[in-house]
């Protein structure tokens, strides 16, 4: 046990870059956490194994699913390149499988197995993966077989008690990283209805409103107390949230690469539920005279009539590319869609309902280096815009929050 | 020490990966609460029941909803009780201590020996929840301010957290937190999960039903993709009708136990005329 406390104190200093670098990465690790990390090495949580290591250290500073990915890539890039202490953990792995009786209690199945090992061969098979490793870390997402797992794998991730029969596919921790199969759960991407629905869920304001039917403990008391102690229970109406949402969906034309993107916010928003109201409208490229309850715009409904249902603490959220020819936003009759004949350019029937409603926002699916087109930085005068990622969408939920 | 170390190893309704019995072994030996994390249906809950069989400890579960709050873990003070029996003078209600009653984490702090708390789905609740629990966590006492006695775990309990990602969780309680995400299981460790649930399954048709599983999971534009649960129950709606292995492979017989949503079924009729994408099949999702 001394050698892994040993290990485990030179081993604070050694890491210590690496926390640095998942710190320059952005993930907001704390030498809080670090000191656990270097508690559980000198508890032996890593088993004096790298893969243990990554495990340990993984499971303590990432707080949260979509860190998980730029750990990953740390760790790979952090450790791919370290030769100087792989020979050392490699000697630590070797000394331990060449001592007769393992200082671990060992069911007497992996005993049979460790005795079978041959540890030149297992040495040459071990120098074998690093050299693959690095393949493999060059070659990108390569799904590892379980071709290579067998003696190394069992050996190296902590010994005290892993099964035989090489159930996890683990070669090495920086192989493990480098898979990056945590690369969905990235914040930055857009993922699944859920996500959306979470980042949504932020937009709210609670208010006590409805049927009184929570007890309100504090008045009870209070009249109670005023009666002379004959009971009486006040009850007041839970806290709700009173935001309503309307959302305004272009569709067609530029969009339709974002087709399953906009879809996805769309049944998020639906299923979010926490709404006092929500409500849906299409449009095309630019809001004229009239907006539509249908995709196909069939059922048109007057600008006016629109801005009469809603009243101006409903949050208005236009999703759209923005993309289109300048004119369409500032020329009279500019309006792509032939019937609609706007008698005003586009830009002033925005500007009436960035001015009905208190706060407004718009949602761009685009990549935002693509926002500088002439059609979009007009757009962005009249209405702050987000992009449609999770992120985005967080901000945009919290912004509008606001009173 | 590793005896200490590796208590936990999975069990036999219970089957895990290797990374996340390593989770529970850090939690445990770091004394540290284990917040879990992962798609419905990959065994959240599922995880505490198995690490209290395994450990031969008992269970105390804290179902969080929305209403709950931080302090109802630990105690409610029954004060309309304790008002109506002053009311009619029928009781003594000077003694405060029959008005406590102790919550969840509560019995946890005080019970006699070690068990295991789960606090299922922390996310249903408040947002500042989470961090109304850090002192008791780290700490493991509390007082009961009405009649100043405190409690001290006598041993910590192991806490295992469960969220389904509706909230974030404040910074502050998750830096305390051994997180661990489960990840959808692969279609190997998935065999071995359904073989426990139907141990005389024909092996052509576990692969066949994987196959399908997997696939229809990949489908671009489901609402709600099957989890585990649906293919074990899947699985055995298929055994009890005697479907051949090669049927499954064709179409989908059952499908109303895979998928839920008539928007869904839609979309597997629409895919199911093309071939399935076998790249993608064994990858864990």
């Amino acid at each position: 046990m001394q050698a892994v406390s040993r290990a485990a104190s030179d081993g604070a200093g050694l890491f210590l870059s690496f926390f640095f670098r998942l710190r320059d990465r952005g993930l907001k690790v704390t030498p809080q956490q670090w000191m656990t990390v270097v508690e559980g090495l000198a508890k032996g949580l890593h088993g004096s194994s790298m893969i243990g290591f990554y495990s340990l250290a993984r499971a303590v500073l990432v707080k949260d699913e979509s860190e998980l990915d730029d750990f990953d890539l740390c760790f790979a890039a952090h450790f791919e390149g370290a030769a100087d202490f792989v020979p050392a953990i490699e000697r630590e792995v070797m000394d331990w499988l060449s001592q007769p009786i393992p200082p671990y209690p060992i069911d007497p199945e992996l005993r049979r197995l460790l005795d079978q090992v041959d540890v030149e061969a297992l040495r040459a098979e071990l120098e074998r993966r690093l050299q693959e490793q690095k393949e493999r870390h060059d070659g990108g997402d390569y799904w590892i077989g379980t071709g290579g797992t067998s003696a190394f794998g069992h050996g190296g991730y902590h010994p005290g008690g892993i099964r035989v029969g090489g159930q996890h596919r683990l070669g090495s921790a920086v192989q493990v990283a480098a898979e990056r199969r945590y690369r969905e759960h990235r914040r930055d991407l857009v993922l699944d209805t859920r996500q959306l629905g979470v980042a949504l869920k932020k937009l709210r304001s609670l208010k006590r409103e409805g049927q009184a039917e929570e007890l309100d403990i504090d008045g009870t008391i209070d009249r109670t107390a005023r009666q002379a102690g004959e009971l009486e229970l006040v009850f007041r109406p839970p806290r709700a949230n009173n935001l309503s949402l309307l959302m305004a969906m272009d569709v067609g034309g530029s969009m339709e690469p974002y087709r399953h993107l906009v879809d996805v916010l769309f049944s998020a928003a639906h299923a979010a539920r926490h709404f006092k109201r929500f409500e849906f409208v299409y449009f095309h490229n630019c809001v004229y005279d009239h907006v539509y309850e249908d995709a196909a715009f069939i059922k048109a409904v007057p600008l006016r009539d629109l801005i009469r249902r809603f009243d101006r603490d409903c949050r208005l959220v236009l999703v759209g590319d923005a993309f289109m020819y300048p004119g369409e936003l500032l020329d009279r009759h500019g309006a792509i869609q032939w019937e609609d004949r706007n008698e005003e350019p586009g830009v002033v029937y925005l500007k009436k309902l960035a001015a009905h409603f208190r706060r407004t926002a718009w949602l761009n699916p685009m990549r935002e280096r693509m926002w500088e087109a002439p059609s979009v930085c007009i757009v962005q005068q009249i209405f702050d815009m987000f992009p449609l990622t999770v992120d985005g969408v967080e901000s945009l939920a919290k912004d509008l929050a606001r009173g | 020490m590793e005896k200490e170390f590796d208590r936990f190893s999975g069990t036999k309704r219970y089957i895990t990966s290797a990374e996340l019995r390593h989770a529970v072994n850090v939690a445990a030996a770091l004394e540290r609460p284990l917040l879990v994390k992962g798609e419905p249906g990959t065994g959240k809950t599922l995880l505490a029941h198995a690490v209290a069989e395994d450990l031969g400890l008992d269970l105390i579960v804290w179902n969080v909803k929305s209403t709950s709050k931080a302090a109802d873990g630990l105690y409610v003070y029954d004060t309309v009780q304790r008002l109506q029996d002053s009311r009619f003078g029928d009781k003594d209600v000077s003694d405060i201590r029959q008005y406590i009653r102790l919550g969840p984490l509560g019995r946890a702090l005080t019970a006699d020996g070690q068990v295991v708390l789960l606090i299922d789905e922390i996310d249903k609740a408040d947002l500042e929840f989470p961090n109304d629990l850090l002192h008791e966590l780290d700490e493991m006492e509390f007082t009961v301010v009405e009649t100043g006695d405190r409690h001290r775990a006598r041993q910590r309990p192991l806490v295992i957290i469960t969220s389904n990602a509706e909230k974030e969780l404040p910074d502050a309680f998750l830096r305390r937190c051994i997180f661990h995400y489960i990840q959808f299981p692969d279609a190997e460790l998935m065999a071995e999960i359904v073989r426990v649930h139907h141990p005389a399954l024909d092996k052509k048709l576990l692969a066949q039903a994987l196959e399908r599983f997997y696939w229809l999971r990949d489908l671009h534009g489901l609402r709600k993709r099957p989890s585990t649960s649906e293919l074990v129950d899947w699985i055995g709606a298929l055994i009890a009708a005697g479907i051949p292995p090669d049927k499954v492979s064709k179409e989908i017989p059952f499908l109303g136990a895979l998928v839920k949503k008539p928007e869904d079924e839609e979309v597997v009729a629409r895919e199911a005329g093309r071939p399935p994408r076998t790249r993608n099949m064994w990858r864990g999702r």
